[in-house]
Parts: C-alpha cells; sequence; structure tokens
C-alpha cells in the first residue's frame, strides 16, 4: 500500500480538496464551485451556523488538515462569525495549499463561483505530485459506528467488527468506537478492559456523564421492546453495540477532533459537557462519522441492519449489513454481507477478516460502494466540550 | 437436513442466539449434541449452550450479561425467567422480573 505522506508525518489514502462554506449563506456558491469542477476528489463540507463556536472551529481545523486532505478553498460570504482567518492560518501551517474566496469582495455569486472554481483547479494540479510513502497497517486509523440497527446488529456484523478490530490492533493500528449512550450497562466490563485503573474510572464517568445527558433529553434505556426481542439484561443490549469494540484492552479516551498520539483502542466521549446546551449530540449518523474523521479517521466502519446507504466526504464509509434479507435488498450499497452469520454460512471471526481485506482494498485505493456512487454526506453542528483530562489520552 | 439456527457469538460464552424461529419439539444440535426444544425460540433470543448452575454468569460475546437465578439445562430459553441483571432491573409492561 501507498499513502500520501502530510508535513506532520501522517499518511492519507485519498488526497482530496475540500471546498469548504463557512456559513449557511455561502453554500449555495460553494456547491456550484464543486458542481462545476465534477472531480471524485474534489468535495463539499461546511458549517451551517453564523454564531461563533470552539468546538465547530476546532472540528473544521482538524477536518481541513485531515492526512486525505490535500488542500482547502475556504468560501465565506464575509460577515459571519466563522473565524476564517484562524483557520486559514491553521491550514497554511499544516503545508497545505489553502485559498479563501469572500462573496462580499468578489462581486456576488457568479464571480465568486468563477473565481472558486479557478482556485480549485490550481490547487488540483499542484497536489498531483504530493509525496507518496508507503502505508502499513500500523498506519491506519479506523473509526467505527452503527446506524438503522435491528434485530441482527448486536448478533452479526457488530460483532464481526470487534473481530476485525482486534485484527487491526494486534497489527499495530489506531481504531476508534463510540456512541457512550448506547454503552450503558457495561461500564464496568469495559472499565476490565482499560490500560490503567485511572482510565478505567475515566471510562465508567464518561459513560456515566452520557446516562445523565440522555435521561434529561427524555431517553429511556432498556425499553420492554427489547425482552420481546430477546434482549435480557441492560448490560446485554449495550453489549450488543459495545461488541463492536472486539476485546483488545483500551487505551484512551479521546473527544472528537482530538488525534490519538499512540496506537491501540481508543473510546470517543461525543457527548457534550456541561448542562444540554444544543440538542441531541449528535442529530444523525453523519454526525457521527464527521467526528470520527476530525480525529484521525482514515475509513469509517458502518454496521446496518435495516440499510443505511450513506457514505462521506473525506474518508471513505464501508457498509457492513448485518441483516441477510436487507443485504439483498440493498445489495448495491452494501460492502460486507455479515447476514451471512445470520444463515449460518460464516463465523464472526470469518466476516471480521472479510472486512480487514476490504480495509486494506479501499486503502489502496479501491472505492468503497459508497463512495463509488457518490455519496459525499457531512454534516457539522454546534456543541461544547471540556478539554479532555490527563489520564485519558496518554 | 440440519440448518444451522444458533450462532455462537464468543468461543467462551455459554449461551447461543437464535437466528431463525424454532419451533416447540424441534431438535436442534446444541455443542454437537441433539436438544428438543421444550418453547418456542424466537430470533434474537438465547438457549443455553452447556448446563448452567443457579448463580452462573450468562456469557454471551465473552462477557457477563447476568447471572442465573435457577438451574438452566442444556438447550433452554434463557430468559427474565431464569436470569438476572447483575446491572439493574429489567423491567417488562406486566412485572419485573428477576429478584
Amino acid at each position: 500500500m501507498e499513502g500520501f505522506l502530510r508535513a506532520d508525518g501522517r499518511k492519507g489514502i485519498r488526497n482530496a480538496v475540500v471546498v469548504v462554506y463557512l456559513v449557511e449563506c455561502a453554500h449555495h456558491v460553494a456547491r456550484n464551485i464543486v458542481a462545476n469542477i465534477n472531480h471524485d476528489s474534489v468535495q463539499l463540507i461546511g458549517f451551517p451556523g453564523c454564531y461563533p463556536n470552539d468546538y465547530s472551529l476546532q472540528m473544521m481545523e482538524k477536518l481541513c488538515t485531515h492526512p486525505n486532505v490535500g488542500g482547502v478553498v475556504l468560501v465565506s460570504l464575509g460577515c459571519e462569525g466563522f473565524n476564517r482567518e484562524k483557520l486559514a492560518q491553521t491550514i497554511l501551517d499544516s503545508g497545505r495549499p489553502i485559498e479563501t474566496v469572500v462573496i462580499q469582495n468578489s462581486g456576488g455569486t457568479k464571480k465568486t463561483i468563477a473565481l472558486g472554481i479557478e482556485k480549485v483547479t490550481t490547487i488540483l494540479t499542484n497536489i498531483a505530485d504530493v509525496e507518496r510513502a508507503v502505508l502499513t497497517t500500523s498506519d491506519l486509523v479506523i473509526g467505527t459506528i452503527c446506524g438503522g440497527s435491528d434485530g441482527t446488529s448486536g448478533i452479526s456484523a457488530n460483532p464481526a467488527v470487534g473481530a476485525c478490530f482486534d485484527i487491526l490492533i494486534n497489527d499495530g493500528a489506531t481504531c476508534i468506537f463510540e456512541e457512550t449512550g448506547e454503552l450503558i450497562g457495561c461500564e464496568h466490563i469495559m472499565a476490565d478492559r482499560a490500560e490503567s485503573l485511572e482510565l478505567g474510572q475515566a471510562l465508567i464517568t464518561c459513560v456515566e456523564k452520557a446516562e445523565q445527558y440522555y435521561t434529561k433529553m427524555g431517553y429511556g434505556s432498556f425499553a420492554p421492546g427489547n425482552a420481546e426481542g430477546g434482549l435480557t439484561t441492560q448490560e446485554e443490549k449495550s453489549m450488543g453495540a459495545y461488541a463492536k469494540s472486539g476485546s483488545s484492552d483500551i487505551n484512551g479516551i479521546i473527544k472528537p477532533g482530538d488525534i490519538p498520539q499512540k496506537k491501540g483502542l481508543f473510546l470517543m466521549d461525543v457527548v457534550p459537557d456541561g448542562e444540554p446546551k444544543f440538542g441531541f449530540p449528535n442529530i444523525s449518523d453523519n454526525a457521527e462519522i464527521v467526528e470520527m474523521i476530525a480525529s484521525g479517521a482514515l475509513m469509517t466502519l458502518f454496521t446496518t441492519g435495516r440499510g443505511s446507504v450513506v457514505g462521506s466526504a473525506i474518508s471513505p464509509v464501508i457498509k457492513i449489513c448485518a441483516n441477510p434479507e436487507t443485504y439483498q435488498n440493498l445489495i448495491e450499497d452494501m460492502d460486507i454481507n455479515a447476514g451471512s452469520i445470520i444463515e449460518g454460512k460464516n463465523t464472526v471471526s470469518e466476516v471480521g477478516q472479510e472486512i480487514f481485506d476490504c480495509i486494506i482494498n479501499v486503502a489502496s485505493g479501491s472505492k468503497s460502494k459508497s463512495e463509488a456512487l457518490g455519496h459525499n454526506e457531512f454534516i457539522l453542528t454546534y456543541k461544547t466540550f471540556d478539554a479532555i483530562g490527563p489520564s485519558c489520552l496518554r | 437436513m440440519t440448518k444451522v439456527k444458533f450462532v455462537l457469538l464468543n468461543t467462551t460464552d455459554n449461551v447461543l442466539v437464535s437466528c431463525q424461529t424454532t419451533k416447540i419439539g424441534e431438535s436442534v444440535m446444541v455443542d454437537g449434541k441433539y436438544c428438543e426444544m421444550m418453547t418456542p425460540i424466537n430470533v434474537g433470543h438465547k438457549i443455553a449452550r452447556k448446563p448452567i448452575i443457579k448463580g452462573d454468569k450468562i456469557i454471551k460475546y465473552g462477557v457477563p450479561i447476568g447471572s442465573a437465578i435457577t438451574n438452566i439445562a442444556i438447550g433452554e430459553h434463557v430468559h427474565l425467567h431464569n436470569m438476572k441483571s447483575d446491572y439493574i432491573s429489567s423491567h417488562t409492561r406486566q412485572s419485573q422480573a428477576g429478584e
């Protein structure tokens, strides 16, 4: 495998140019720049809000300096709250080509679209010969999320991703799992896997925070319907989601945008700190995927039972289908049929190996299904976080 | 013809998970032995992979998900009537199960 070597030493598996709108008012112009260029590697991302927010600025800094990103064009209306100068400086400091176009200073919609097309075209030419370097499994950073889950998710796709994570970590890769709200009941099981007592305590605290947050948002935990589906206890229900983490030691906790400072397995704490302020922690699956990418994920393993079709800007999404019927129905969207476990055709560990092989293919340049279909979804909203504690990142 | 109707999630588990509905009286292979189902088993439900003694941990995904509150025979349905959470009591619409 070969990757794109970045100035900070990290290696990407793609060499994208991202066109970034910094407020919804600049969205149309940015979208038209991307549509006119019509190139696989040129992708649209952005932030819709006009009020400044530390989280969204930090996320944008991490996304624009992600190893899969080769260059950036910022599209600003001109008067929005986003600190475009700081974002541009961070990108410049990372050694990437960066251009900013400001609609109010460039003569409006048409002229800014034309200017943006010019800037993107120049950057595409400039980054075509970016330095390549040998990419090994230990360079990989892989995230996982689930969405559109059903009764099969916890017994096929999620354990298969866990088996794949075990292979990856054994080979020196970095893996990230999340959804602390769905880990309620297994925090003590999880703490037993922590590499230190301090980290174990931090993992428990992290799940307690999620429990309190979701209670305030009016979420329940173990519902009667769960028992009808065969789940007997809270810890069993949570294990269905937790199974994605595999069985390796847990080496740290990160918050969205924190880059793991060592190899191994990390829990991402996605639940905001403090009183609920901006609503649900992640309003849809792509918000979770974006946070994985901000923390350096080169691709995301997405398990689904009912059948999500989304992909993502910046980093490819690999779709692992838990339900054999859904797989047949949505075969063009699914990379892996973990439903074969349900049908008794494959074991959990065989499908884990199949996911690993798929990761290597995608890292080597093959497109995942959602990527080939042009899925480039992206969503970033408001959140508030305190900095991560010292016992977690090390 | 024996179709695989149950999946083993982790080699250390003492339960299997149903992948297809199994009828009462149906004979299924559990850990190399044929067992007759005493109750219907729906998809997602668990049966004992080996005899479980009252107080033993129920192991699924390789971790304890609760404890047995009665002795459980091999092939028997494992659910609210014979196991409980070690974390927090489970509730159904009608009643509180476990202790």
